[in-house]
């Protein structure tokens, strides 16, 4: 019986949670996704990258959630079906013939911040680093949520090819 | 002695069914900390008078804590990020000016559901925003 006080006292205290200690501390890995995530652009004005990027967010079927040109930040979202229909079929095939059920992604939420922040380096003030970070929110057909930071090269990659052609096209009509 | 053994456990029992706190005080957010406590371990102050750089630093750092930012509003001097890891971690920094030589730059804190209360994370973010300012963070006196 005092033993299960005790658990219990515990159990109560331990419901105020906390932080993981490296929460908030700049790691290694951390330090590696600066190579994924930042760009520097040279020789063009922070209102025209902000709006290039801006455009390539939409291009890829964002729709923008916030922006505060005077700090450089676009903040941009959409929400899509998590997996193929031939996923969804694959699994419920297996969930019919084998009797267990194997959830599969209903939906996520895909977020992405985007930064743009003059380079401390440049002089001229016409050097720009843009740092844009992924987020994706998953829900399981079986009502789980999982919750990451995007970490894909291509992903990244694909973003900034997309943002250099748009910058470069752009450029030719200032 | 049993009478009051069961009533330990009634009162641990309701505490665990119910969280810590009632409804003022999650509104409130009424923890065991004065204000004053928890204004101490969530400001710094810097001695610069450029608030829009102070901002875009704050911002910077949040990016390489592995936040993405939700909102950032200049002349409010806020910014609002959240990091997610299997967790979510919401951060909303405000900043400030104090005086005409310093910026007043505070945190706040909020693990899943439930605020943080530990000065130590707060110490971990003043460290990084320190070191990318260029500046040392000081205590608000």
């Amino acid at each position: 019986m005092k033993k299960f006080v005790a658990v219990l006292v515990v159990v109560s205290l331990a419901g105020c949670v906390t932080v993981p200690s490296d929460a908030l501390v700049v790691t290694p890995e951390l330090l590696q996704r600066r190579q994924l995530e930042i760009r520097k652009y040279t020789g063009i004005k922070e209102a025209d990258i902000l709006a290039a990027s801006a455009n390539v967010l939409q291009d890829l079927g964002f729709n923008i959630e916030e922006s505060e040109t005077n700090l450089g930040v676009i903040t941009a979202n959409k929400e899509r079906g998590g997996a193929g229909a031939g996923e969804i079929v694959a699994k419920v095939i297996v969930g019919v013939f084998t009797g267990i059920y194997i959830p599969w992604n209903k939906d996520q939420k895909i977020r992405v911040s985007l930064v743009v922040r003059p380079s401390l380096q440049a002089k001229a003030g016409d050097e720009y680093l843009v740092r844009v970070t992924f987020q994706r929110i998953v829900k399981s057909s079986n009502g789980a949520t999982s919750m990451e930071s995007l970490s894909e090269p291509e992903l990244y990659t694909h973003f900034f090819d997309k943002l250099s052609k748009a910058v470069f096209i752009e450029g030719k009509t200032i | 002695m049993r009478t009051l053994v069961l009533m330990a456990a009634a009162i641990a029992m309701s505490m665990a069914l119910t969280g810590c706190e009632n409804v003022t005080a999650r509104v409130l957010d009424e923890g065991d900390q004065t204000q004053l406590q928890k204004r101490s371990y969530q400001s710094r102050v810097f001695d610069t008078a450029d608030k829009q750089m102070t901002m875009r630093t704050v911002i910077a750092t949040l990016q390489d804590l592995g936040f993405i930012i939700d909102k950032a509003d200049l002349t409010l001097g806020t910014v609002s990020a959240t990091k997610l890891k299997g967790y979510q971690l919401k951060m909303t920094v405000s900043v400030r000016p104090r005086g005409t030589t310093q910026m007043l730059v505070r945190a706040n804190a909020q693990f899943g559901v439930k605020p943080v209360e530990d000065p130590k994370p707060y110490q971990d973010f003043f460290v990084s925003l320190g070191k990318a300012m260029f500046l040392t963070a000081q205590a608000v006196e």
